[in-house]
């Protein structure tokens, strides 16, 4: 390829990135109709050694199949674009047994650089290193494979970016460093907000979450997700459900944890955190817990963020299509 | 690792500062993110099942998880036991005339050794702190300086006090009395500079060590305190009356703020209250607002408004009513309540003169309340 021509296909990439990529699926999701939200069962092959990024890639492949309606690697392509720097939020906090496996993340990693995204241009992060330490990751910034690290080794834009009851600085990660954020949340109860799901895990993007709990999260849960980079960033959310929690959250209680092994995938995240707290309320009925309504934390921040001034997305059941595979 | 120009800013202001205090030994190899973490156990928490605790510091009383941290962002349940992450950690040391506290009837004209960590338990969206106070401990480099090396290096700098100011203290309470213990004992002096948002117990046991108290009393309604404030009024109210009943000396700020705290039936609420729980020798601050952090759509405070809140508190019976923020307005003077001479006479944060003699007018013996010496 000559000089000229490879100019040409990379202007011509950089402007399909922009006008025809993720950024128009993603907005495309608050304003369809209805949402999909994808949730893909697998067993592990092995029980005690749970499961492995080549198995689970297979379901991640049949998932966005079917969020998308094309086949992988197309489908990956309908959110990233090749010259995309991919930011991953994993849901490290909790340590290992209830963090964003890594199993799942390499299988990512490994897609996006099926579509051409070099490994350098994978970012793997959370809010600190000594979460994504204590979670099982290793740290790294060598940019011959994907990298990982903590908001904490960039640090926060100096600007106040604000939306509703939100104001925050957001992580140099989302506004500086990467062009598209792939959201992999865990699924879980949280003892103030009810439950942690999509939207929760974007606490992590900004420097002062710790202010937003009061009244159950709501309305600041939904307020973050529409403050400027984070809306235009987040592409795509995949759910690590392969271990959830009911009880006890957001730490690890494994005698509260059960083996759910499902990937769910939605570029909604309202439409996803409803299915989520459905889920959640169904086992907690199962084990006769009060339901989050009586328990003080009905995660009602899930309908804000689908109200007439948020419009991130569906909340009604009616409007979302959940697909089982 | 990089380092942008603004964490390189806040790390050559922050040694700068160390080294005027003499405190140039631990900050100097470091660079922003490499903070390291020292843990002190919290003293006001019970413990809860499932490892959880209850901070019992402040009137949020948050309950918080295992591995999560309470609204101030400081303090960390690390396996059901909860720990400080400001503790020896100071991120700003200077030394300020006490007027900029401000305190106008404590050791006037003497110097405060004024540190702050980082960490708030409120969120006042006209905050001038705000960088420091709404920040997290891995996000503020940090010097490692324990209590006693504070106190000494505010002996060493001939400081009257200890202030501790800029950021909300109440978050970083046991550093805070460790390093007055200390500081007592060198007889140095250590004033609050809080919002008074504080449970009753740790107040209490501060007052064993504390010499005088600023509260800054952000307005006189809830609906303020809620909206603008994240927080709540009556326990402020609550910790002004503890202050009062322990014998504390305490002087109140009240930033007035267009159209949100200025109203006049408010202003005159408030100096009633003041008149009727504190007497009227607790001196008042009306300071004047400009547009901050995220309160940037309102104009400054105009003067007149600075005035009209003086007055009523003036005519409410209150001795000592100030307007702050206004270098060179009358309204900075300290005035005798009975004769009305002016006994010292101020400009911004500098003393021009002070005829107080004894703790009295020198024109009509009239004892002026305070600690003048």
């Amino acid at each position: 390829m000559n000089r000229r021509a490879f100019l040409h296909t990379t202007i011509a990439s950089i402007m399909a990135a922009y006008l025809f990529g993720g950024k128009k699926y993603a907005k495309a999701a608050r304003q369809d109709r209805s949402s999909t939200v994808v949730m893909a069962r697998i067993e592990p092959s092995d029980p005690e050694a749970g499961f492995n990024a080549l198995r689970l890639q297979s379901v991640l492949d049949r998932a966005l199949e079917s969020l998308t309606g094309l086949p992988s690697p197309a489908a990956w392509k309908q959110f990233i674009s090749p010259n995309d720097v991919v930011g991953l939020k994993v849901n490290a906090l909790a340590g290992k047994g209830l963090s964003t496996s890594k199993a799942l993340v390499e299988a990512v990693c490994n897609r996006l650089q099926d579509i051409g995204i070099p490994a350098g241009h994978i970012i793997i992060f959370d809010r600190m290193d000594r979460d994504l330490q204590r979670a099982g990751y290793v740290i790294s910034t060598n940019k011959k494979k994907p990298q990982c690290y903590g908001n904490d080794r960039v640090g926060f834009d100096h600007r106040i970016y604000e939306y509703g009851a939100a104001g925050s600085r957001i992580t140099r990660l989302v506004t500086d460093i990467c062009t598209a954020i792939i959201n992999l949340p865990i699924m879980k109860d949280h003892g103030i907000v009810g439950v942690s799901g999509a939207l929760k895990n974007l606490f992590g993007l900004i420097d002062n979450p710790n202010k937003y709990h009061d009244n159950v999260g709501d309305p600041f849960v939904a307020d973050v997700a529409l403050l400027k980079p984070i809306r235009d960033k987040v592409r795509l959310t995949i759910c690590d459900a392969l271990t959830a929690q009911y009880e006890g959250g957001p730490p690890y209680m494994p005698h509260w944890t059960w083996p759910m092994n499902t990937l769910i995938a939605a570029t909604d995240m309202v439409a996803m955190d409803r299915i989520i707290w459905d889920i959640i309320e169904e086992k907690r009925r199962e084990k006769r817990l009060p339901t989050l309504r009586e328990a003080g934390r009905e995660p009602t921040y899930i309908a804000t963020a689908a109200d007439r001034n948020h419009n991130l997305g569906h909340n009604e059941l009616n409007n979302i299509n959940v697909i089982k595979i | 690792m990089s380092v942008s120009r603004r964490k390189f800013i806040q790390c050559s202001c922050g040694v700068g500062c160390l080294y005027m205090s003499g405190l140039t030994g631990s900050l100097l190899a470091k660079l922003p993110g490499q903070n390291r973490e020292q843990l002190i156990e919290a003293r006001y928490y019970e413990k809860l099942p499932h490892r959880k605790i209850r901070c019992l510091l402040c009137p949020r009383e948050c309950v918080i998880d295992d591995l999560e941290r309470g609204y101030c962002g400081v303090r960390e349940n690390r396996g059901g036991t909860y720990y400080s992450l400001v503790y020896g950690k100071p991120v700003s040391m200077h030394i300020d005339p006490i007027e900029k506290k401000p305190l106008f009837h404590f050791l006037p004209g003497s110097e405060a050794f004024s540190i702050a960590t980082v960490g708030c338990n409120v969120l006042c969206k006209f905050c001038q702190n705000w960088e420091i106070s709404q920040a997290r401990p891995e996000q503020v480099p940090a010097a490692d300086e324990p209590p006693e090396k504070i106190a000494r290096a505010a002996q060493v700098n001939r400081c009257a006090s200890i202030a501790y100011t800029y950021n909300e203290p109440v978050i970083f309470a046991e550093y805070m009395y460790d390093i007055a213990e200390i500081a007592n004992s060198l007889s140095v002096h250590s004033v609050m500079i809080t919002n008074g948002y504080i449970n009753a117990k740790p107040m209490r046991d501060l007052c064993r060590v504390l010499r005088a108290v600023k509260i800054d009393l952000k307005a006189f309604t809830e609906r303020f305190y809620r909206e603008l404030v994240a927080g709540e009024l009556k326990p402020v109210l609550d910790t002004l009356i503890l202050l009062k009943s322990e014998g504390m000396w305490t002087e109140i700020v009240y930033l007035v703020i267009p159209g949100q705290n200025d109203d006049r039936k408010e202003l005159t609420d408030l100096s009633r209250w003041i008149m009727k729980e504190l007497g009227p020798d607790t001196p008042v601050h009306f300071t004047r607002f400009h547009p901050m952090y995220r309160l940037t759509n309102l104009p400054s405070t105009p003067i007149a408004t600075l005035q009209m809140a003086r007055n009523i508190a003036l005519d409410a019976g209150i001795h000592y009513v100030y307007t702050g923020n206004v270098p060179g307005d009358p309204g900075e003077n300290t005035y005798c309540p009975h004769c009305r001479k002016m006994l010292i006479q101020r400009i911004g944060y500098h003393i021009v003169r002070n005829e107080i003699k004894n703790n009295q007018c020198p024109y009509c013996n009239t004892k002026i309340a305070g600690i003048w010496q």
